[in-house]
């Protein structure tokens, strides 16, 4: 047994480097090892992307400022070459790159941090715009105000005018009226804040982001600011309701363009955020040392990166789940790491759903398998089939679920298709080999695995571990290695030995 | 403690080997990776076997494209009866038994018939992976019946019974014959439901049988007892089994034997990674067997004959 000393040694070195990684990020960096006792920072980039021309470029792009909820920490900007000032035009600042000379598609990054609070500074939201009475043209303008008295007649005050304005367009049968006035401005949220300032009520059109972690490629969607007198509400004009304020941040707030941008085309503007739980402290420090080369870890990338980061950062630990689940208790599964696959779909659809998902598209697909081995069909032509199907099953249960009113039902896109096609093919090849006894066997012990390592995996310590303790992913594979030399018996082995053991 | 479960302590004190131990100590340690396509693909294990003059089933032909499948009814339809299996099939999967052919249809040893598009399908469905290990593209191999010996008249359902010898280091440490029932479909393995007879190394007589690990006294279908088994032909086959490991290089393996009523013992297959079933066959452990050859060193010297003999001596049940 002399030839295992080496692996102890790199075991141990894995352990200690791993634990050495770790504490050194509590410490120095006060990265607490709980995630309960910090401040919650949203990092929130904003990506421009358009098509230079060949001539200079002037790229104006509007960002938050502190808001109730939200306090400003720090912004930066990233794009090679371009000059950068932030600027304030019309109480609103900006953040303004320019560039003698673009050619082709250009890409610049704007990065904020803003930190979780119970901050009530208002800054312009709380001023009222200047109200502008709109002019309608023929035949809009009839139109307009037929509505105007309308919900006129029907309201008391601004914000219940508002109401019954939105009201207006939210039906199913939309007046003539109102279908006229759509059909000459497309924008719907700009028509109703014209439409309120025809009835003389001060009102805007801001852009707001429901920060929601690691989501990317995100859109500005438009709220309607109204006021009356010294108060004003926030209404979604998708629901025609009072707007969720609940991590909504009002990204551009003064009714002026997300992005101005002389000398390029094609121009989109996307955001991606992420959540990260740091000491307010933290925050603070990392403003004084801006940029500090030794500082390895995953909070330095872009945040798109680092959202995509945050799971598969996850994944190892599933991958434990596994291996302990198979090494230890001696469970079969379909597939070796199939679980894991699962468990991640899992956590993106959340647990019920993504269960009731995944048996209704095995459950569906092993059925029309079983047509399918009666064509005397190729293997590879077969499995293609297959993966054809489970597409189209997941399209069909998404538009029926849609349809039904069960949102819920089109995050069934997230499982991974051509795993769940393999897993359809092994199946029915096992229904028929060995009998539904074995698929039942194979098929719970695959689901119990995913749904420990999605346990596992969703589990807030583990999540805030794993993201910000790199060193950890090093006493994962110390622990999967020695999972490795384990030659002792398995749980289930117990069991099936115990009719010897007797003897 | 647990009532269902039998502590790892006792165990450990009756010798028994679990899948890890397997896996991790013996496998992975006596098994060298790149002989795995000789035991894995069968075609490549009869090559083998005629070279070291081990009986095998006589070969009636291989289907390696696509194209010959059509070509499967005229190299079987002369046969009495035949087996279509995939090289390298695993677990048994993929085995299709005729054994009746009669003007031209095919019969399982269930009286069902086969159609020549089952026969095809079959094939076919060999050839592009269905039953090897990790789908890889495979060839069919059409093998004749084996008419097993009377010596099991009564022993086994609607199956060919084979004799599973593990041989460690060339050393026969356990053996087991595995007899098909209803519950098993007439396949051999014991997952499946087929029953498991633990056989004395030096008599090639029962000690005592399972059937979902559990024991039992007859056959669940013919109420045959099953303590009265003797293989015939045993020294034959021990010798047959140890040179296996001469002929794959496998340190441990797992040897499935057949007997023909004019043949004698035959090699069917060679397994890389045996089941640790045959334990709760012979109501025994394997690891003390299994160490006592590892004390033996590399050195001893011993021929397929001398390590026999060793086998007999040390292994047997009623010396």
């Amino acid at each position: 047994m002399a030839s295992k000393t080496p692996f102890y040694i790199l075991v141990g070195i894995l352990i200690v480097v791993g634990l050495a990684l770790t504490i050194q990020r509590h410490v120095a960096y006060e990265v607490p090892w709980t995630p309960g006792v910090k401040r919650t920072v949203w990092s929130v980039d904003a990506k421009v992307e358009f098509n230079a021309n060949g001539e200079s470029v002037k790229a104006s792009l509007a960002t938050p400022m502190s808001q109730p909820g939200f306090t400003v920490l720090h912004q930066n900007a990233a794009s090679p070459g371009y000059g950068l000032n932030f600027i304030e035009q019309n109480n609103t600042p900006r953040a303004e790159w320019s560039i003698r000379e673009a050619n082709g598609g250009q890409e610049l990054f704007y990065k904020v941090q803003l930190l979780e609070d119970e901050n009530l500074e208002l800054a312009a939201l709380g001023v009222p715009p200047q109200l502008d009475i709109p002019e309608f043209k023929e035949p809009y303008s009839i139109a307009a105000s037929q509505m105007t008295e309308k919900v006129t007649a029907r309201s008391a005050d601004a914000f219940s005018y508002t109401r019954e304005l939105l009201k207006e367009f939210d039906r199913k049968d939309l007046s003539q009226n109102a279908e006229l006035l759509l059909e000459g401005n497309s924008n719907q949220a700009h028509l109703i804040v014209r439409l309120l300032n025809l009835a003389e009520i001060e009102a805007r059109l801001v852009g707001g982001l429901t920060l929601e972690d690691g989501r990317r490629r995100q859109h500005l969607q438009p709220y309607i600011q109204v006021f009356q007198n010294s108060d004003w509400l926030l209404f979604d004009p998708r629901t025609g309701k009072e707007a969720d304020r609940t991590n909504l941040l009002l990204w551009e707030q003064s009714g002026t363009s997300l992005l101005d941008l002389v000398g390029g085309s094609d121009s989109v503007v996307t955001f991606s955020m992420i959540k990260q739980d740091q000491p307010a402290m933290m925050a603070v420090k990392e403003k004084i040392n801006s940029q500090d080369l030794l500082n390895f870890s995953i909070q330095s990338l872009p945040i798109e990166e680092q959202a995509l980061f945050k799971g598969i950062l996850l994944i190892p630990f599933g991958v434990l789940v596994v291996v302990l689940m198979r090494v230890i208790v001696g469970l079969k599964t379909s597939g070796t790491f199939m679980p894991v696959l699962i468990a991640m779909a899992f956590i993106q659809t959340s647990l019920l759903t993504g269960l009731i998902g995944f048996l209704v598209v095995v459950g569906t697909g092993l059925v029309i398998r079983s047509y399918l081995s009666r064509l005397n069909l190729l293997l590879v032509s077969r499995i293609s089939a297959v993966i054809i199907m489970v597409i189209l099953m997941i399209g069909l249960f998404s538009v029926v679920s849609y349809k039904v009113g069960l949102s819920e039902g089109l995050k069934i896109t997230f499982f991974p298709m051509i795993i769940l096609s393999w897993t359809i093919e092994r199946m029915s090849v096992l229904w028929e080999e060995e009998g539904p006894k074995e698929v039942m066997l194979q098929g719970g012990g695959s689901l119990i695995v995913a749904i420990l390592a999605y346990i596992a995996m969703n589990n807030e310590y583990v999540r805030h571990l794993t993201f910000n303790f790199l060193g950890l992913q090093l006493i994962i594979m110390a622990l999967v290695l020695m999972l490795g030399n384990y030659t002792g018996y398995r749980l289930l082995e117990l069991r099936r030995f115990k009719p010897l053991a007797e003897d | 403690m647990f009532g269902f479960l039998a502590s790892p302590k006792t165990l450990r004190g009756k010798g028994i080997m679990g899948m890890n131990q397997r896996n991790g100590r013996y496998i992975g340690r006596y098994n060298p990776r790149r002989l795995y396509p000789l035991v894995d693909n069968k075609l490549k294990t009869k090559i083998i076997a005629q070279e070291a003059n081990v009986t095998t089933p006589g070969l009636i032909g291989v289907i390696g494209s696509q194209v010959e499948v059509k070509g499967v009814v005229d190299m079987v339809k002369d046969q009495p009866g035949f087996v279509i299996k995939p090289a390298k099939g695993s677990g048994g999967k993929g085995i299709l038994v005729i054994t009746k052919v009669e003007n031209g249809r095919f019969y399982k040893p269930s009286g069902e018939e086969a159609t020549v598009e089952d026969l095809e399908r079959h094939v076919s469905n060999i050839l592009a992976g269905l039953f090897s290990l990790g789908g890889a593209q495979d060839v069919a191999v059409a093998e004749a019946l084996i008419k097993f010996d009377n010596a099991f008249d009564g022993f086994s359902f609607e199956g060919v019974p084979d004799v599973r010898v593990i041989v460690f280091k060339g050393f026969p440490v356990m053996a087991m014959m595995r007899l098909s029932t209803a519950a098993s479909d007439g396949k051999a393995n014991l997952h499946q439901g087929a029953v498991g007879v633990g056989i004395d190394i030096g008599t090639g007589k029962a000690i005592r049988a399972v059937q979902f690990d559990l024991p039992v006294e007859f056959h669940p279908d013919t109420q045959k007892e099953l303590k009265t088994l003797a293989v015939p032909g045993w020294d034959r086959l021990m010798h047959l089994a140890s040179s296996c490991f001469e002929m794959s290089g496998m340190g441990y393996l797992g040897t499935d034997m057949v007997l023909d009523k004019e043949e004698g013992p035959m090699l069917l297959e060679l397994n890389a990674r045996p089941g640790l079933a045959i334990q709760i066959a012979n109501g025994e452990g394997i690891l003390p067997r299994l160490q006592q050859i590892e004390q033996l060193g590399d050195e001893h010297g011993m021929d397929v004959a001398a390590r026999v003999a060793y086998s007999y001596k040390h292994f047997s049940r009623n010396v």
